[in-house]
């Protein structure tokens, strides 16, 4: 089973990348992009026998390892 | 006195801090392989900078689950003194033995230059033999040292005394163009609330020697022999 994990930072915590992506694309000419946030995207490959498991194992790896909940956090998706 | 330097694949100031206890401090000092799972006796735990596992994932994030972080953190749990530097400080806010986080530096560059830092706080084993508001001349050398924690975090952190270091310009003022890289508050080092862990990004072990054109760090290595000295366990 094959989980996604993003993970993003807080709303609350500036990010200047992506501050500075949104202003690349603004000197670009595009227009109607008002702000851009960089995150990361994990792809987990699961030996677990439910999506329900498959979703606890995913959050466990994802509170404790692939976000830090100090400035980031994190979605799932399973399947 | 014997300092314990852990050494992470990827930690590269490992050395700088070794020769700087060892051969200008002249205290005992050993290198401790991040596999090691005891701290070889050490009285003093430096945590060194550089880029543990290339900085993957976040900088910090794996050494923090390396095996002899279990016994780094007993001797933070005993009152043993750490100091983190630079990655070392990175690694200790990732093991939550001191709170907040280093974000990429607000101008997304990476700084290599001396900086002025100003002491906050004397009540450390790293500071008590500097003064308050003493301006210490050190280098920087990092891309994410932008000290980052939520608003009652860092208000905690204030009211307790416990930001222990702040950039400040030559004259020892707190100002936005003396900030490097953003960080809160001017934060250049924090401590813990038993005060015996200590962070910063600036380079002390860096400073000590004239050829490298400051002493200034000296005095945190100092303060921790006097301090130490005074607890009685150079007795032991």
């Amino acid at each position: 089973m094959r989980a996604r994990v993003f993970v993003t930072l807080k709303p609350s915590v500036f990010d200047p990348q992506g501050r500075t992506i949104a202003e690349s694309l603004h000197s670009m000419g595009y227009v109607g992009i008002s702000d851009v946030r960089q995150g990361k995207y994990f792809e987990l490959e699961l030996d677990a026998p439910s999506a329900d498991q498959a979703r606890e194992l995913a959050s466990d790896v994802a509170s404790r390892v692939l976000a830090n909940p100090v400035i980031e956090s994190y979605r799932i998706e399973i399947g | 006195m014997k300092f314990a330097v852990i050494v992470f694949p990827g930690s590269n100031c490992d050395h700088d801090a070794y020769h700087a206890t060892k051969h200008v401090l002249g205290q005992d000092a050993e290198f401790v392989w991040h596999k090691d799972t005891t701290l070889k006796g050490a009285d003093v735990v430096i945590l060194p900078g550089g880029f543990s596992y290339g900085d993957y994932l976040r900088t910090g994030a794996i050494a923090q689950f390396s095996p002899v972080m279990t016994a780094v953190r007993e001797f933070a749990g005993s009152g043993g003194p750490i100091l983190g530097i630079c990655n070392g400080f990175q690694v200790l806010c990732e093991a939550k033995l001191l709170p907040g986080a280093l974000l990429r530096n607000k101008d997304l560059k990476f700084h290599c230059e001396h900086v002025g830092v100003r002491v906050e706080q004397t009540s450390t084993p790293f500071t008590n033999r500097a003064s308050a508001g003493q301006v210490l001349k050190l280098p920087i050398a990092h891309g994410e040292g932008n000290y980052f924690a939520d608003q009652v975090t860092l208000e905690q952190l204030e009211s307790s005394g416990r930001v222990i270091f702040r950039y400040c310009d030559n004259g020892g003022r707190i100002a936005d163009e003396a900030n490097p890289n953003g960080s809160l508050n001017g934060i250049a080092g924090i401590c813990n609330d038993r005060r015996n862990v200590v962070g910063l990004m600036p380079h002390p072990e860096r400073a000590c020697e004239s050829a490298l054109g400051s002493e200034d760090g000296l005095v945190l290595f100092d303060s921790v022999v006097a301090s130490l000295a005074s607890s009685g366990a150079l007795m032991a």
